[in-house]
């Protein structure tokens, strides 16, 4: 009996399910009550993510078992019920978001301070919400009910990246609420309620639900409403929010902007992809014959923009677009490799990309530098941050010793088993891609001579607390490498190996 | 006692609004007003369940039956409307009060709860009596009586709005006894039943053109594209609380006048198949989404802002009815009650600004997210409830009617809906940067509305959240109801 089992072991299945999307709304109420006392206020937060971590955890025995814990909230419309289900692949998107959660805030209590920030307690207030938005896509049990908690997260990220208020905020929230608004209600939500005339359902089912009640001249104009519909996945043209997330404090852009949100975004379309058209009406059909070329030139567009950046957060968030698209591949490959591999790299490319983020918004509050082209030499005063930096770069490439050398594996599999030599082309050329836009950072601030050497004294490392979250997560990106196994496992009861 | 209920509603309400009139201290005649609403809301409430359990109740006036005397006539469809009307009434008139003595001269006040009074009994009279001439003659005491509201709007400008729907209402009044009158003089009969019974065997040029005379009258009182005009200066200058009232019961009620004309007196067989009224409203409620929302992007008067927003929002409702399918009369029937409780929510936020600032004028709204944050916080979410997101009323709306259309193999329509509400988008973020992204430069300090403007507008906000999780019950009438309309199922 571990010690999470003996605390939360009492509870049933779906009261867990409940309670993991409820939590962090309760913790919004103690981060309020304690707005005037900072160091309580965040004790709030850490202890919120701890629990809610441990709340996670104890369902891994009963999804293990193969049991789906399942908890209907209300309906309402009748006929589609809001409500909550666990299966592997929310579980596994629901461990990497919580459990990131813990690192992030411990992160943004260096940042917010060290970087002193206003409004913090609404800073706080707000990512808890977010994270609870995120929980509830984990575990939505219908498509219905993923809706609602996508629509929940666009909303109340808007807050975190206008989180300054200034006038370029405000232009960034418009673009942000913009295009995540307009795809989601013009094309995601056309898209569900026209599965719903057809199939009488919006429940996630094993091998579909569409099979039969569509025909397949169809078939690819619905996927790309939600291909294209899930701007959050930003597979290009809907690709523009995420570079204009970028204003907001870097904790935001680490845990929303690399992993929550737009792993919300991927996510969602895996499970569509899985859950409502099955693999074999997509690949039965070749409907994404077309989308899949769209994502490849995503990848690609993706890495070449990313190139062209000397601002790093904006780097950052071009290598992202590029690589979230690598796991609508996976979905939209629908084969056995395709789907392990997408759903590896919701976890992969989470922890490369947070410790990443990390690092960037390390060297803002400590050197307050944002361009690439400022950071020769900085290395030498930071030796911890470029160090974590380089982990983390390793495994969005995809090299050993960083986990992300799994997921491109298995992607580079499902490439082969679909036949097509031209999208393992295309991986292996955004892998360079991505090299040389990454290493070129750590490589010039471990190695570069500092073009005014004087103006660097004194910059020391960042605060302690942002440098434990980096240590935590590149430390957890070598150990994915070692122990890819438990997602793995997860992956494989999604395709039913 | 309770069999009198359908009679009760209307009566109770009448005989209260001249007490008002005569009780020269504007409290007392607030508590007349606000206890009637009360209990006006609870014999809806009992009237909707007694229908849901027993079915139809006909009550007849005076004990006179029917080709002779009036009929009160409630079926779901009506008891929904009555409901819908009450429960606004009600949340109405407490709000009412600190609204009406920032805005109003003292001496007034006491006529303006007549006012409201008589402006909820002849929407309420609308909506119960089975009788078509009854029906006009409660429609001009809710329309005369909403003049005189409009008018006593603190601006000098109210004066000039309310003549403008003086002249558009009388206009739409007249075409419909006109039409009334043709029918009247067809089938001899003014009883709804009986006229339903009887136009088919009379069907004749003349029922047409009662037809056409019938849907111009209505369409100008709900304020259908192009007969909207009069409604935007009316909303922008009648007094908050008025506004409140206005904005989200008495389209409603045309709106109800609408389908049971169309479908319960002319039958879904004439109104579709003979006259086609679909072919005809379907366009107009494309337009009016689609222009009233783009030009409510532009508006700088936040109440007007709405207004036009009003007039997108019934296009919506008109865009259901007329898709005439079970599905899209839901959306329309759903759409009048989630309609009333957004746009309640959102004039009584405008009505706190009102309060503090004296201004609703874009400009005014700067800064406001500081200084006021429970009324913009209340804001924000009528807003998107109003844009559609999912958890609030207008989402729920807005399913059925893409449903309705997606159903019908309408593509075109199902995405006009959709651009309708990111055009909300538009105009409720705009708001929402002024009062969010700008600093507050007034000279006076501005504090929180009073908590007895802020109950109200907050009991309307977590309505919009509760019945947009949780729509079995409204979403269940509705879906009854259209039934009823349409003729067919249980």
């Amino acid at each position: 009996m571990s010690p999470v089992q003996t605390l939360f072991g009492s509870l049933s299945g779906g009261t867990t399910v409940t309670l993991a999307v409820l939590l962090p709304l309760f913790g919004t109420a103690f981060i309020g009550l304690f707005r005037a006392r900072p160091n309580l206020r965040e004790a709030a937060t850490i202890v919120t993510g701890l629990l809610l971590f441990g709340l996670v955890l104890s369902l891994w025995p009963q999804i293990m078992a193969g049991e789906n814990p399942r908890f209907v909230l209300s309906t309402p419309i009748p006929g589609i019920p809001l409500v909550l289900e666990v299966e592997p692949l929310g579980y596994l998107f629901s461990l990497v978001a919580s459990f990131l959660w813990i690192v992030t805030s411990l992160y943004s209590i260096g940042y917010m301070r060290g970087h002193h920030e206003k409004n913090q307690t609404r800073f706080y207030l707000f990512f808890a919400i977010a994270i609870s938005a995120a929980m509830g896509v984990a575990y939505s049990g219908n498509l219905f009910t993923l809706f609602l908690f996508y629509e929940v997260l666009t909303l109340c990220t808007f807050p975190l990246v206008t989180h300054h208020q200034t006038e370029k905020a405000r232009r960034a929230g418009r673009v942000y609420l913009g295009i995540l608004l307009s795809t989601s209600v013009g094309l995601q939500l056309l898209g569900i309620i026209w599965t719903y005339s057809l199939a009488g359902t919006l429940d996630f089912q094993v091998g579909g639900i569409l099979d039969g009640h569509i025909s397949a001249r169809m078939v690819p104009v619905l996927l790309a409403l939600f291909v294209f519909g899930v701007g959050k996945a930003a597979v290009m043209p809907f690709h523009r929010w995420l570079p204009a997330a970028m204003v907001a404090p870097t904790p935001v852009s680490a845990l929303l902007h690399a992993v929550a949100v737009v792993k919300a975004g991927v996510f969602t379309i895996l499970k569509v992809s899985v859950f409502i058209f099955g693999p074999e009406l997509i690949s039965g059909t070749g409907a994404a014959d077309f989308l899949i070329w769209i994502a490849a030139a995503t990848i690609i567009l993706g890495s070449l923009v990313a190139f062209t950046k000397d601002n790093l957060k904006a780097r950052l968030a071009y290598s992202t677009i590029s690589q979230l698209s690598y796991i609508v591949l996976g979905a939209l490959l629908a084969n056995q490799w395709g789907i392990i591999g997408g759903g590896m790299h919701i976890v992969m490319h989470a922890f490369g990309k947070i410790t990443l983020f990390f690092g960037a918004g390390a060297i803002m509050v400590a050197a307050h530098k944002t361009e690439i082209s400022q950071m020769k030499g900085l290395g030498r005063s930071m030796p911890f941050t470029f160090g974590a930096f380089f982990v983390g770069a390793l495994s969005i490439i995809g090299l050993p010793p960083a986990g992300g050398a799994w997921s491109k594996w298995f992607l580079g599999l499902g490439t082969l088993e679909a036949g097509e030599l031209g999208l393992l082309a295309v991986l292996m050329v955004s892998s360079l891609l991505s090299l040389a836009y990454l290493l070129e950072i750590p490589l010039k601030a471990f190695f570069s001579k500092p073009d005014r050497p004087p103006e660097q004294e004194g910059i020391r490392e960042a605060p302690l607390p942002s440098l434990i979250a980096m240590g935590i997560t590149s430390l957890g990106t070598i150990g994915l490498f070692v122990f890819p196994e438990p997602f793995y496992r997860l992956m494989t009861m999604v395709v039913g190996g | 006692m309770s069999e009198h209920l359908p009679v009760l509603l209307v009566v109770i309400p009448l005989m209260a609004a001249p007490t008002a009139a005569l009780l020269r201290w504007g409290r007392a005649a607030w508590g007349l007003a606000t206890g009637t609403s009360w209990v006006v809301l609870a014999m809806a409430l009992l009237i909707l369940r007694r229908v849901q359990d027993e079915g139809v109740i006909s009550y007849f006036l005076g004990g006179w039956a029917a080709p002779i005397g009036i009929e009160y006539r409630i079926d779901t469809v009506n008891a929904w409307v009555l409901m819908i009307v009450a429960a606004i009434g009600a949340l109405v008139m407490p709000y009412a009060r600190a609204s009406f003595e920032r805005e109003i001269q003292p001496s007034k006040i006491p006529l303006l709860y007549a006012g409201l009074l008589l402006c909820l009994t002849g929407l309420l009279g609308i909506a119960a009596t089975g009788d078509v001439f009854n029906l006009f003659v409660f429609l001009e005491i809710s329309s005369i009586s909403a003049y005189a509201l409009i008018a006593a709007g603190p601006d000098r400008r109210a004066l000039h709005a309310a003549y403008k729907y003086l002249i558009m209402g009388s206009i739409g009044a007249t075409f419909i006894v006109i039409g009334i009158g043709m029918m009247y003089a067809m089938t001899g009969t003014l009883n709804m039943a009986d006229l339903a019974q009887r136009l088919p065997e009379v069907s004749s040029r003349t029922v047409s053109v009662a037809f056409a005379f019938l849907t111009v009258g209505i369409s100008l009182k709900l304020a259908l594209f192009p007969l909207h005009l009069w409604l935007l200066d009316a909303y922008t200058f009648a007094p908050s609380a008025v506004t409140v009232f206005l904005a989200s019961t008495a389209t409603k009620v045309a709106v109800y006048m609408l389908v049971r004309f169309f479908f319960s007196i002319f039958g879904p067989g004439f109104s579709l198949e003979v006259m086609a009224f679909h072919w005809v409203l379907l366009p107009l409620a494309l337009i009016a989404v689609i222009s009233a929302s783009l030009t409510a992007i532009y508006q700088l008067n936040v109440k007007r802002l709405l207004a036009y927003s009003s007039v997108a929002q019934i296009g919506y409702m008109i865009l259901g009815v007329s898709l005439a399918s079970v599905t899209g009369l839901t959306a329309g029937l759903l759409h009048l009650f989630n309609h009333a409780l957004i746009k309640g929510a959102l004039f009584m936020a405008m009505g706190c600004v009102m309060y503090q600032v004296g201004s609703v004028r874009m400009e005014a709204m700067r800064g406001l997210g500081k200084k006021m944050p429970w009324t913009m916080a209340a804001f924000v979410l009528g807003g998107l409830s109003l844009i559609g997101v999912p958890g609030t009323v207008g989402f729920i709306s807005k399913w059925y009617l893409v449903l309705a259309a997606v159903e019908a193999g309408m593509w075109v329509v199902a995405a006009l809906v959709l651009v309708g509400s990111l055009m909300a988008v538009a105009y409720v973020w705009k708001v929402v940067e002024a009062a969010y992204f700008q600093e507050y430069k007034g000279e006076f300090e501005v504090r929180q509305a009073p908590i007895s403007l802020l109950a109200p507008t907050w009991v309307l906000v977590a309505a919009n959240l509760y019945f947009g999780v949780n729509a079995t019950l409204t979403s269940g009438v509705a879906t009854r109801a259209a039934e009823v309309l349409l003729g067919v199922g249980p």
